[in-house]
């Protein structure tokens, strides 16, 4: 039987989210994923054509506060677990230079 | 020999020390002594906080001494999750990604910890990023079952039951997002509670599956149970999903523990517990058999899209997660990868060598059923689903008090024996995912022994918001049965 999700899909999928995967990760993701998804489509079982999705199970809505400054991290603070930084900002490798349209 | 001290309950050290006949940093030294002793076999701890522990308990002794009041937990030794954020020490939340991660801040429950003058001893370890059921996924170390190190402690929240069965701490929080508080808890033989959505402010809490996390206490009894969410509940601000005492209601959880609940209706789907292991199946039917001796009515349920469970969880679950973790960019925090060719590299590379297998996973599905094409068809229909399995509990919750089931098909298995298969490890979630789709309390007392004296335990589900009765009814078989007290034989 076809894969759920094949090697180019899993590379597809990686690129997505941002995770570089070895081959051999490629190839046991898309044998894992295949056989969870395959799992998973024990949904498709269910007539869920009149059912409301559920995202949260209990009712929320917006919660406003008053436009008032509140004690908040300093800048210190906030840069203390970057792994790079300069003159209190966090520092990247140039972005300019990249051409790899991602 | 075990410090006699150790055997006290949170509720009775918290009297004794507010009473000055014991010394906060006497039992705060013979919990760090026991974690000495003990967690080179165990692993249940990924840091400790020693000096600031005994300086902390001396601090509550110099207030009782002085007469000043003291908070519900004053002088109790607690052990937190890594998962929940914390001013000192490092939140590793079991990753490598964030192994020197310093918080700026504490979150929402460490702080009513303190302000309750509890002694926070340590940081427990768990699956990475509280994804697991066997606290095998750790990036950081092992952890063992005390009754048998050969096995598992369950998880995520493994290194929070084990301490607490281990007598390494009196107390502890977990976290619980498709049962990380209740499995763990049946695996080891001790109390664990997850509180309706909502409960507890989930501030500081490094974040899962967001719709579905849920932070509750891990204790040897029923009492220590509704001590401790007295002292982590209520409405916080910063979590703008926690609920407000209107909603909420606001009541002592103790006060009335040991109130049985009168005309009791037990929900049972006979079906259910059929697919739990013989020794397992044999426990519940025992325990249900107590409380009919109590004078409850036994009413057979049915939920039909119960076992749906599972695979809208993780849908539903890696969504969230894929979303959640997009933030460990090798930029603000966390690892950064050496020698990156270009920002890109900072963020794929830093997230390859951050994240163990099972997050990657995760990652993965997640992403894929978010992804275009797949959404609907995945995502959306599993939120669909959702709204069924909760109707399926509003429906049993109308003509019942509670819901009575296994909270795991097995004792605690063997290390190492699941985790070629992840699907396998997913399937034996089947019993807890339903109560976080549906936002509501679950509870797993201990309960009874296999034959392997591992011990086996029992859930209890309720409506939302009605943790007191859920309390009580745990109670009723506590009262009337000696499984919570026993113990494992590496304490002894």
């Amino acid at each position: 039987m076809a894969k759920k999700i094949d090697e180019t899909q899993v590379r597809k999928v990686a690129k997505l989210a941002r995770l570089e995967l070895t081959d051999s990760e490629v190839g046991q993701f898309s044998g894992e994923l295949s056989a969870i998804i395959e799992y998973i489509e024990k949904l498709n079982e269910l007539d869920v054509e009149d059912v409301e999705p559920l995202a949260h199970c209990l009712p929320i809505h917006n919660v406003f506060r008053d436009d008032v400054v509140k004690p908040s991290l300093d800048n210190e603070q906030a840069i203390a677990n970057a792994p790079d930084r300069h003159d209190g900002y966090f520092k990247v490798p140039k972005v300019l230079d990249d051409t790899s349209g991602a | 020999m075990l410090n006699e001290l150790l055997n006290f309950t949170c509720k009775q050290l918290r009297d004794k020390i507010a009473g000055g006949s014991v010394k906060s940093v006497d039992a705060t030294g013979a919990v760090l002594d026991q974690i000495e002793k003990l967690d080179p076999d165990i692993g249940a701890y990924i840091s400790t906080c020693r000096e600031q522990a005994l300086e902390t308990a001396r601090s509550i002794d110099k207030k009782i001494a002085n007469g000043e009041p003291v908070g519900a937990l004053a002088g109790v030794p607690i052990a937190v999750k890594d998962n929940m954020c914390t001013s000192f020490g490092a939140t590793t939340c079991a990753s490598k990604i964030l192994q020197n991660f310093k918080s700026p801040y504490d979150a929402y429950v460490i702080d009513k910890l303190t302000g309750a003058d509890a002694v926070i001893v340590g940081k427990c370890n768990m699956d990475e990023f509280a994804m697991g059921s066997s606290t095998e996924n750790s990036g950081i170390q092992q952890t063992a079952n005390p009754w048998d190190i050969t096995r598992v402690p369950g998880g995520s929240s493994g290194g929070s039951t084990a301490a607490v069965a281990a007598r390494m701490c009196f107390g502890a929080l977990g976290s619980d997002t498709g049962g990380s508080i209740r499995q763990p808890a049946s695996f080891c033989g001790v109390v664990g509670l997850k509180p309706t959505y909502g409960r507890v402010s989930r501030f500081g809490l490094v974040a899962y599956g967001s719709s579905l996390d849920q932070i509750g206490p891990v204790t040897r009894d029923v009492a220590d149970s509704a001590l401790l969410l007295n002292v982590i509940s209520g409405r916080d601000e910063r979590d703008s999903t926690c609920v407000s005492k209107d909603i909420a209601g606001d009541c002592d959880y103790l006060a009335e523990i040991d109130k049985p609940v009168d005309g009791l209706r037990i929900g049972i789907v006979s079906e259910f517990n059929k697919g739990a292991d013989a020794d397992v199946q044999k426990a519940i039917v025992a325990a249900i058999d107590v409380y009919k001796q109590l004078g409850a009515e036994i009413i057979e349920i049915e939920m039909p899209h119960f076992e749906y469970a599972i695979a809208a969880y993780y849908v539903i679950a890696t969504a969230e997660a894929s979303s959640n973790l997009a933030r460990y960019d090798g930029v603000h925090f966390g690892h950064r990868t050496s020698a990156p060719k270009d920002y890109v590299e900072v963020y794929s590379k830093s997230r390859a060598e951050g994240f163990g297998s099972e997050v990657k996973r995760r990652i993965m599905l997640g992403t894929f059923v978010l992804s275009s094409g797949y959404y609907d068809a995945y995502y959306l229909r599993a939120l669909k689903v959702r709204n069924l399995i909760r109707g399926d509990f509003t429906n049993a919750f109308a003509k019942t008090d509670c819901i009575m089931m296994p909270v795991s098909p097995t004792t605690a298995f063997k290390k190492g024996e699941k985790t070629a298969d992840p699907l396998q490890m997913y399937l034996a979630d089947v019993y807890t995912i339903a109560a976080n789709l549906a936002g509501i309390p679950g509870i797993s007392i201990p309960c009874g022994f296999d034959a392997s004296d591992l011990p086996i335990g029992l859930q209890i589900l309720s409506d939302v918001f009605t943790e007191d009765k859920l309390l009580r009814i745990a109670r009723m078989f506590e009262a009337k049965t000696d499984f919570h007290t026993k113990t494992p034989t590496v304490i002894a």
